[in-house]
């Protein structure tokens, strides 16, 4: 009676096993988006919504002066606040796709009369991104292998370390846009090359544009896409589906790429993209002659024309490259993308590229930090698509092969290798445990057969043997089962535990434990920029190595001499023999380039290691690149970098030197130790007597992080 | 002698046997390709004439000659997916064939007419 009652209570919540999966797929999904938005949210709670590190706060002024300028002005600025006195063409130099989206969320939220601020849809848009691509991933996954391996992939890459190491929240930067733009691209081309509609090649032309406008990371699409398709045509496994889906994305995706302009005419000029054209008229080539042979009935006649066409198709092909090249107009592979190829290029010609921390290449504890068991599970999925090979899957192992080779050469690109690598493993995931699942189920299956067919001696016999060995295998895969859970849950606690600890600074605030254990915040960078914007003129040029000028600009609001754009080298050396001479020299420099203040960066007294004294030797090579008269060695002892007494007298008096030590040596930072102790080289320091005739202090921090000096007129005459 | 007059022979059989299947195509077919070889031809007279008078402004010469080098592979395209011959494009309605073309044919066009400059 009660029992009726009851399933007379469920039957309209009684769905069938088809829909029933669909409820569960959409619940994993939502759980799953929200999961990846909330997972990098620990720096928001931790300290506050603010934008971290230093390029984002270029993307924060420009987004700003989007929104309150509009879009005509923001396409056609001129910044004359940075790069005094040469200033920045600023609407023709960047990628204005991660702009253009935060505005049009503000714009959004502002329709719907949520009166957010700027900022706040700053900080938020990376993990929102986050979350839309664990949406992209599912999907893909689903296109590649089935539903189950979209599930997983959406899981992984929700998070996954090296994907939220740059879309935590507060991190604004390129990144967290184009990843979702990159998977999205490759999800739609795969989808145009698996039916090869036109409708499916348009939208993945218009995915590539997303990503052309967010990213100039785009350049790796427009050379995979052409491998993938060199690759397919090679070993024969060509459609007419591919050659819809390529062409159409090439043109309507180069047309559209050339609207942005900072990528220009590059697609036509550039020797990174060439590889995409030359795939172009391959293919016309090669279709044609598919289309000709189709046509001829006599296989010999086509020989003919075969060695003909061919023949005069390569010699036409080669001549137009060879010319192109040597003349010039196809320029040949930028320094950025060439040391890719040659990491050894960028340590002897261009010391900037060198110099950043990112560009480095990439140890094995990087990888494990990042990937965790997607490291060995790569693998495994790899042999799993190779067992299933079809266009689709093709398509994932080159793009997770050739991404994993770039991020061996570069740390910076393990983000660009963290899609390809959270769905091959999705993929080993749900095969295993989908062949598990199925060895645990298959025992009733196999009973039930056994009894519908009857029982004759021979079936009873094999039904026995098929029984006992039964039970171990179903041991077996239980076992096996708890082992991948295991596995995965020890994956989450690890992705967990890494972004809280690792990825969730903003580097702009510092943190430490005080002598009782308690936090002790360093907030000196945001305390030095808004001294100068309150006790400088507005017309004040700052001058600082080219780290902090995004935030001086940002925060500040002052004009800066060099920023982190870095695209004029001999500026940034101009600077960096300012800051490597002895005063005199220095104030020349200073006096010419109608420098106001200067600000440097100082660790001694707290031990942050990331200071200019640590970043001095970089400043000396970029300077004595351009300037020959700054020697490195100068500033060496037998080769060792000191700033102790035994240090070089030309290290002990240059400009750097003097304002990071300028009354240190009365300061006390230890207990026990001599005054003028340095805690983040953990010497004393070799000049303590340390007199400025040209500058003089005008702020420091209170943690002496950041010190600021005015530059003082030149003396009168007499 | 015998060689350039049996590789004569060759060329003539060989433009005899292209032209007769090529008449054996269908007529909508025929109009395609066409339309295709007037799009190409106009690419290719784009061309000479930036030969002949230079490449500035370089945007303009670049959205005439893709648009039309486009709009000959847009063509192509539809006619693979037109061509009954094709199997992988049997379930595929002619009718849904053109619209695509007309679709990224707009696109084609909206995207050179803000590229002309």
């Amino acid at each position: 009676m009660s029992n009726s009652s009851t399933s007379d209570l469920l039957k309209p919540f009684k769905l069938k096993t088809k829909q029933q999966e669909l409820l569960i797929r959409v619940s994993i999904l939502c759980l799953v988006y929200i999961l990846a938005f909330i997972t990098r949210l620990f720096s928001v709670l931790r300290y506050e919504s603010m934008i971290h590190e230093f390029d984002p706060y270029f993307n924060y002024r420009t987004t700003l002066y989007l929104t309150q300028h509009g879009f005509y002005d923001f396409w056609n600025w001129f910044d004359y606040e940075s790069w005094y006195p040469l200033g920045r063409i600023v609407g023709g130099t960047l990628y204005p796709g991660l702009m253009v989206t935060a505005a049009l969320i503000y714009r959004l939220l502002h329709f719907l009369r949520f009166a957010v601020h700027i900022r706040e849809v700053c900080v938020l848009t990376a993990p929102f991104f986050a979350s839309n691509t664990t949406l992209v991933a599912y999907f893909f996954g689903k296109e590649i292998w089935d539903s189950g391996a979209g599930l997983v992939a959406a899981i992984l890459i929700a998070v996954c370390p090296g994907y939220i190491s740059r879309s935590v929240a507060g991190s604004y930067d390129n990144e967290g846009v184009a990843i979702f733009a990159l998977l999205f691209t490759f999800y739609l081309f795969v989808k145009a090359v698996n039916t090869g509609s036109l409708a499916w090649g348009l939208a993945s032309a218009f995915g590539y544009f997303y990503m052309v406008s967010a990213w100039g990371g785009y350049v790796f699409i427009i050379n995979l896409i052409p491998l993938y398709v060199l690759v397919l045509l090679i070993t024969g496994r060509y459609s007419m589906r591919l050659y819809v889906a390529y062409n159409c994305m090439y043109i309507l995706g180069m047309l559209l790429a050339m609207q942005i302009r900072f990528v220009g005419f590059q697609h036509v000029q550039s020797g990174e993209h060439m590889a995409a054209m030359g795939v172009f008229f391959l293919m016309q080539v090669f279709y044609f002659l598919d289309w000709v042979k189709h046509m001829l009935s006599d296989t010999k006649l086509f020989q003919e024309f075969l060695r003909i066409t061919v023949t005069c198709a390569i010699a036409a092909g080669g001549i137009a490259l060879g010319v192109g090249m040597a003349s010039g107009y196809i320029s040949p592979w930028t320094g950025r993308f060439y040391s890719l190829l040659d990491p050894t290029y960028a340590k002897d010609h261009i010391p900037i590229i060198a110099s950043v921390s990112e560009h480095q290449p990439t140890a094995w504890s990087s990888f494990m930090f990042d990937f965790h068991i997607l490291l060995f599970l790569f693998p495994a999925g790899l042999y799993f698509c190779f067992k299933r090979l079809s266009d689709a899957t093709i398509f994932i192992v080159m793009y997770g092969l050739t991404s994993m080779y770039f991020a061996g050469v570069m740390v910076r690109l393990i983000l660009v290798a963290t899609p390809a690598v959270c769905l091959i493993s999705a993929i080993a995931v749900s095969a295993t445990v989908k062949n598990l699942t199925v060895l645990l189920r298959s025992k009733n299956k196999v009973a039930q057969i056994g009894s519908t067919k009857g029982t004759s001696s021979a079936k009873a016999s094999s039904k026995a043997s098929l029984d006992q060995s039964q039970p171990f295998q179903k041991n077996g895969a239980m076992a096996l089962l708890f082992g991948a859970f295991y596995l995965l849950s020890r994956y989450a606690t690890h992705c967990t535990w890494v972004t809280s600890e690792a990825y969730s600074s903003p580097s702009i605030v510092l943190a430490a434990r005080g002598a009782h254990g308690n936090r002790v915040i360093f907030d000196d960078y945001r305390e030095a920029y808004f001294w100068l914007w309150q006790n400088t003129p507005p017309d004040a040029k700052v001058m600082s190595w080219w780290d902090y000028g995004y935030q001086i600009t940002a925060m500040g609001n002052r004009t800066v001499i060099v920023d982190n754009n870095t695209w004029n080298n001999t500026h940034i050396a101009t600077v960096g023999r300012a800051m490597s001479s002895y005063e005199d020299e220095a104030y020349e420099i200073i006096r010419s380039l109608d420098v106001d203040y200067v600000l440097v960066v100082f660790g001694g007294v707290t031990g942050y290691s990331s200071d200019d004294i640590n970043k001095f030797l970089w400043m000396v090579r970029i300077g004595g690149g351009v300037f020959p008269v700054i020697k490195e060695p100068d500033y060496l002892v037998n080769g060792e970098y000191r700033i102790d007494k035994g240090a070089a007298p030309k290290m002990l008096n240059c400009l750097m030197y003097k304002l990071s030590y300028y009354r240190f040596g009365e300061m006390m930072t230890e207990y026990g130790k001599p005054p003028g102790y340095d805690r983040a080289r953990g010497v004393e320091i070799g000049n303590k007597n340390i007199k400025l005739e040209h500058l003089e202090e005008a702020f420091t921090t209170s943690n002496w992080i950041v010190r600021i000096y005015k530059v003082k007129p030149p003396n009168n005459r007499w | 002698m015998g060689r350039t007059s049996s590789t004569k022979e060759d060329a003539g059989a060989l433009f005899h046997s292209l032209r007769s299947a090529y008449a054996a195509t269908p007529v909508n077919l025929k109009i395609i390709d066409l339309y295709v070889g007037f799009a190409i031809f106009t690419a290719l007279i784009q061309v000479v004439y930036m030969a002949m008078v230079g490449s500035f402004p370089f945007n303009s010469f670049l959205s005439g000659v893709l648009s039309c080098v486009g709009t000959a592979v847009l063509a192509v395209c539809l006619r693979i997916q037109v061509n009954k011959e094709n199997k992988e494009f049997k379930d595929l309605p002619p009718e849904r064939a053109f619209a695509d073309f007309v679709l990224c044919n707009l696109v084609l066009h909206l995207v050179i007419m803000n590229f002309l400059g």
